[in-house]
C-alpha cells in the first residue's frame, strides 16, 4: 500500500495558469517532497482559485457571526424551534459536525495504529478539517442555550451560588468530551506539524515567516534523541485518541439514547453514530482533498489510488449506516412496543418523509456507485458522491431529532418543524467558518505531513525491509 | 575549550570549535555512521535527520524514553481527578437528587472519568515529549551552517560535539572520514547570538503577566469585602424593563398611581358569595345557629369532616380535639424546659370546653376561616364546604364527649 506514494510517477496536468501544477523541484524524492508542499507557504500569492473560494467563503462566515448575533440580540424566537421541535437546527448543525470531526483522529490515530501508510498523504488534512469540524460543531450548543454568554455554568467553576454541574446527565458527558476531543486534536495536530514547521522555517525567504514559523517549531532540530521521544509521543497519543474517538460520538448519541423519547431510546445508537460519524468525515476529507490536491499541485502526493482507498471505507461504512437504519426498524417491529413502531412508520411515511428517503437515497444508495472501479478512481465523481454524502449525513441527524420530537407521546402536542431564514444562514454560515480556517490552511500551515510521506517512501521502506538491518553489525 | 567560553564575558578572537559535523546522502549511510560512533564510545553526540529513520535508536544506542511512564502517572491523576470531582460536587458539597438516585454511582460517573483520564495524559503527552526535548531550544550553533537546514529537507547529519571527554580533534575527524560523508565540516560556536533573553522582552513578560492577574485581584477582593453599591452586571438580562411595578408612581394618570383599581363592583366568576349564611356564617348580623341549606346533614359530611380534621385540626388541637396535638405537647415541653423554659405560649383550645360548646355553628365556621387568637385563618386552605364539614364534626366531638362526662 505505501507504494502508492511515488513522488516520482509524473501526473501531466492542464491548467497552466496555476503555478502550483508543474513538477517538483530537487535532485532527490525527499527534496521533491519538500519543495512539492513548501512551494504553496513559498509561492507570493496562490492560485485564483483560492481567492474566489475565499471571498465566498469570507462573506458566508459573515452571515454566520451576523446570523450569531442577531439571535443573541433577540433571542432564539429568531429560530423556528418551538415545543415539541425544541431541539430541531442547532444540534442537527452540532452533531452534523462534531460527527464531520471524526474522520481526521481516526486516520491520524487508529490508521496508524493499524500501520495503513497511505494515511501519510491525507492525515494531516483529516485533521486540520476535524478542528475546524468541531470549532463550528462547539459554537452551536453555546448558541442554543439562548444566552450565549453563560456557557460556563457548563464547568465546574466555584461560584457565588455555590452550585456545581450535573455530572450524571449525557449533556454534562458531552461538554468534556467534546472539549477534550477539541484539546486532544489541536495537540495531536500541532505535535504532527512541528517537524514540517522546522521545514517551512528553515525554507522561508521572508523574515517575518522565519519568526512565525521558528516559534511554532520550537527550535526543532530532527535530532534522532528528539525523534525518539517523538515517535514514542505520537504512538501514545494514537493510543490514546483511539479510544477518544469512539467515545466522543457514542456520548453525543446518549444524549439521545438515554432520553425515554421513542426513536432516541435506542442502545443501537453509539455504534450506529460512530458508523456514520466516520462515513461523513471521509465523505468530507474527499470533498476537500480533490480540490486541494488540484489546486495546490498535490496530485504526486495524494494519488487516485489514495480516493479509491477512501471511497472504499466509504462503501463500507455507508453499509454499515444502511445495516443501522434497518436493524432500527427491526427492532421497532421485534421489540414490540406500539409508540416504538409507530415512530418508525411515522418517520419512513410520516409528513417528514421526504427527509428520511433524501436520507436513504444519499447515504445508502449513492456510495454504492463506488462498487463501479471507474466511478471510484474518479476525483471528480468522488467529489460530487461526497458531497451528496454529506446531505444524507446532515439529514440523517434532522430526521433523527426531528420526527421523534415532532411526534411524542401526546397526539395533543404533536407539531411540524419549520425552520426559518435564520435557521438557514446560520447553518450555511457554518460552512463559511469551516472553509475560511480550511482555505488559511491550505495557505499557511504545511498540508501534508511532509516528514511521515518522506519515512513511508519507497526507497526508504526498501531499503529497511530489504536491505537488511544497519542498526545491527558491528 | 567551550566550558572556558561560558565564563568569559566577551570573548575575543576566533569562536572556539563547538564539533564535528558529517553530512549524509542517505539514511542507510547514517545509521552505518552512527553505528561506528556509538561503537568508539562516543557520549555527546547526535545526528539530525528529516524524519524519524528506521534502526537509528539502535544504531545509537538511545534508551527507551521514560515518558510512557509520565503518561501513566497523569492518566491515573486524570482518573482520580475525576472521581474526587464529581463525588465532591455532586454528592458531598451540594449533594443532587435527580429522580430518586443515588448521589454517587459508578457507572453515570464513568464518561467523565474517562475524558479527565484522556485529557490529563493527552497534555502530559505533549508537555512532557517538550520538556523531555529540552524544547523550545531558541538558539543552536548548527544554525550558523547554512547547509544545516537541508536537515529538514533532505540530507542526514551526525555531530560529535567537542565536548565530548573522547573527542580529539584528528582522530575524531579520521573516524568520521572512514564512514565516507558528503561533507565533513567544523561547526564553531555561537557568538553571535545573545546568550540572555532580551531585557526588553524579559521587562515586557513581567509586566504582561502582572497586568494579567489584576482582574484576577479584584475578583477575590470583591468576593471578601463588603460594598453598598450594586454588582457589576455586563449582561443586564431582564433586569430593567420598561414597565411600572404595582405601588410605584406613574404620572400617565391622574392618581398618580402604577396599578389600577377594579372598577366599583367588580367581581370575578364565582366570586359573589352573597350567601352569607353559606360564605360567613351568618343570617343577618347574628352567627347562624343552623347549618346552610347546601351542606347535606348527612354522616358522609361528618365523615369528610372528620378527614379534613385529621389533616389540618390535629397537629395543635390532638385528634378528640382536647388541645394536646403534637404541637402543642412539643410546646409545653419547650416552655417547661430547656431553651424556652418561661416563654409565653398560647395554648390551642380544647373544643370541649362550655363555651364553645354553646358557640353557634356559625361563629365556629368563622373562626376557622378567619382564624382566632393565634390560630391562623385556613379560609384559602380549606374549601367553604369543608370547612362546614368540619364543624359538624367538631359538633360530633362535642356532643360524645358531653354524654361522656
Amino acid at each position: 500500500m505505501a507504494a502508492v506514494s511515488d513522488v516520482n510517477q509524473f501526473v501531466a496536468t492542464q491548467d497552466g495558469g496555476n503555478p502550483f501544477t508543474g513538477p517538483p523541484q530537487g535532485d532527490n524524492p525527499f527534496a521533491k517532497i519538500t519543495d512539492n508542499v513548501v512551494r504553496v507557504m513559498a509561492a507570493p500569492r496562490p492560485p485564483r482559485a483560492w481567492y474566489i473560494a475565499f471571498g465566498i467563503s469570507l462573506s458566508l462566515l459573515t452571515m454566520f457571526f451576523g446570523s450569531i448575533g442577531w439571535v443573541a440580540w433577540t433571542g432564539i424566537g429568531a429560530w423556528g424551534n418551538m415545543m415539541p421541535v425544541s431541539w430541531a437546527f442547532p444540534i442537527v448543525n452540532f452533531v452534523f459536525w462534531i460527527g464531520i470531526g471524526h474522520a481526521g483522529t481516526l486516520i491520524s490515530a487508529i490508521l496508524f495504529l493499524l500501520r495503513q501508510n497511505w494515511r501519510t498523504s491525507i492525515n494531516r488534512f483529516a485533521e486540520a478539517m476535524t478542528i475546524f469540524a468541531v470549532v463550528c460543531a462547539a459554537i452551536f450548543p453555546g448558541v442554543h442555550i439562548g444566552r450565549p454568554w453563560l456557557p460556563y455554568y457548563m464547568f465546574p467553576i466555584p461560584n457565588q451560588m455555590g452550585m456545581w454541574p450535573q455530572f450524571r446527565s449525557p449533556l454534562e458527558w458531552d461538554v468534556f468530551a467534546v472539549s477534550t476531543y477539541a484539546t486532544t486534536s489541536i495537540l495531536f495536530w500541532y505535535m504532527g506539524m512541528i517537524p514540517d514547521f522546522a521545514t517551512f522555517r528553515d525554507r522561508s525567504k521572508s523574515v517575518a515567516k522565519r519568526i512565525s514559523y521558528g516559534i511554532l517549531a520550537m527550535g526543532w532540530r530532527g535530532s534522532s534523541r528528539q525523534w525518539h521521544r517523538y515517535e514514542r509521543a505520537y504512538l501514545i497519543l494514537s493510543a490514546l485518541a483511539t479510544p477518544l474517538v469512539l467515545s466522543v460520538h457514542s456520548v453525543v448519541s446518549f444524549d439521545f439514547a438515554t432520553a425515554q423519547l421513542p426513536g432516541w431510546h435506542a442502545t443501537i445508537f453509539p455504534p450506529y453514530f460512530v458508523a456514520g460519524a466516520i462515513f461523513g468525515g471521509f465523505a468530507m476529507v474527499v470533498v476537500l482533498a480533490v480540490p486541494a490536491r488540484q489546486f495546490f499541485g498535490l496530485k504526486r502526493i495524494i494519488t487516485i489510488d489514495h480516493l479509491e482507498l477512501m471511497n472504499k471505507i466509504m462503501i463500507a461504512t455507508g453499509l454499515l449506516v444502511g445495516y443501522a437504519y434497518g436493524m432500527e426498524f427491526f427492532i421497532a417491529w421485534y421489540g414490540g412496543n406500539r409508540t416504538e413502531g409507530f415512530t418508525f412508520v411515522n418517520r419512513a411515511f410520516g409528513p417528514y418523509a421526504w427527509a428520511y428517503w433524501t436520507m436513504i437515497t444519499c447515504n445508502v444508495l449513492s456510495p454504492q456507485l463506488f462498487w463501479f472501479r471507474k466511478l471510484r478512481r474518479n476525483p471528480w465523481v468522488t467529489l460530487a458522491i461526497g458531497m451528496v454524502i454529506n446531505v444524507g449525513m446532515w439529514f440523517e441527524r434532522f430526521v433523527i431529532i426531528c420526527t421523534s420530537l415532532a411526534r411524542d407521546f401526546l397526539p395533543s402536542s404533536w407539531g411540524y418543524y419549520i425552520p426559518t431564514p435564520v435557521d438557514f444562514m446560520t447553518l450555511g454560515g457554518s460552512f463559511g467558518l469551516f472553509f475560511t480556517l480550511f482555505l488559511l490552511f491550505c495557505r499557511y500551515l504545511p498540508m501534508v505531513a511532509m516528514s511521515e510521506v518522506k519515512a513511508f517512501h519507497p526507497s526508504v521502506l526498501a531499503h529497511a525491509h530489504g536491505g537488511g538491518s544497519h542498526g545491527d553489525h558491528h | 575549550m567551550s566550558h572556558a567560553h561560558e565564563t568569559q564575558k566577551k570573548p575575543t578572537g576566533p569562536a572556539p570549535l563547538h564539533g564535528l559535523l558529517a553530512e549524509y546522502e542517505s539514511p542507510w549511510e547514517l545509521v552505518d555512521a552512527a553505528t561506528k560512533v556509538r561503537d568508539a564510545g562516543f557520549s555527546r553526540w547526535d545526528t539530525y535527520t528529516p524524519f524519524p529513520v528506521h534502526g537509528i535508536d539502535k544504531a545509537m544506542g538511545i534508551r527507551m524514553t521514560i515518558l510512557p511512564w509520565l503518561v501513566l502517572g497523569a492518566g491515573l491523576t486524570g482518573l482520580a481527578s475525576a472521581i474526587l470531582l464529581q463525588w465532591w460536587t455532586n454528592a458531598y458539597d451540594y449533594p443532587l437528587l435527580i429522580s430518586g438516585k443515588p448521589f454517587w454511582s459508578i457507572p453515570a460517573n464513568v464518561p467523565i472519568m474517562f475524558e479527565l483520564t484522556v485529557l490529563f495524559s493527552v497534555l502530559t503527552t505533549l508537555g512532557g515529549m517538550l520538556v523531555l526535548n529540552g524544547l523550545p531550544l531558541p538558539s543552536h550553533p548548527l544554525d550558523l551552517k547554512e547547509r544545516f537546514a537541508r536537515a529538514t529537507d533532505d540530507r542526514f547529519f551526525l555531530l560529535i560535539e567537542a565536548s565530548d571527554p573522547k573527542f580529539d580533534a584528528k582522530d575524531t575527524r579520521a573516524l568520521l572520514d572512514s564512514t565516507k560523508p558528503a561533507v565533513l565540516d567544523e561547526v564553531l560556536e555561537d557568538r553571535a547570538t545573545p546568550s540572555e533573553f532580551p531585557k526588553a522582552l524579559v521587562y515586557g513578560m513581567v509586566i504582561l503577566t502582572a497586568a494579567a492577574a489584576v482582574p484576577f485581584a479584584l475578583a477575590a477582593k470583591a468576593r471578601f469585602s463588603k460594598s453598598r453599591s450594586p454588582r457589576v452586571h455586563l449582561i443586564q438580562d431582564m433586569d430593567s424593563q420598561p414597565k411600572y411595578k404595582a405601588q410605584r408612581e406613574n404620572p400617565f394618570f391622574a392618581d398618580m398611581r402604577a396599578q389600577r383599581e377594579q372598577v366599583d363592583g367588580t367581581v370575578a366568576v364565582g366570586e359573589l358569595r352573597d350567601d352569607d349564611h353559606l360564605f360567613r356564617g351568618k343570617i343577618g348580623p347574628e352567627y347562624a345557629r343552623t347549618f346552610p341549606p347546601q351542606i347535606p346533614l348527612d354522616e358522609a359530611t361528618v365523615a369528610r369532616g372528620q378527614q379534613r380534621f385529621g389533616i389540618y385540626c390535629t397537629p395543635c388541637h390532638g385528634f378528640a380535639g382536647e388541645g394536646n396535638g403534637m404541637v402543642a405537647q412539643r410546646a409545653e415541653l419547650l416552655a417547661s424546659t430547656g431553651a424556652g423554659k418561661g416563654m409565653a405560649w398560647v395554648p390551642p383550645s380544647n373544643i370541649n370546653q362550655a363555651y364553645l360548646r354553646q358557640q353557634p355553628v356559625g361563629q365556629l365556621f368563622d373562626s376557622i376561616t378567619n382564624g382566632v387568637r393565634n390560630m391562623p385563618a385556613y379560609g384559602a386552605q380549606i374549601s367553604t364546604e369543608d370547612r362546614w364539614a368540619i364543624v359538624m364534626y367538631l359538633r360530633a366531638l362535642q356532643t360524645k364527649s358531653a354524654a361522656g362526662h
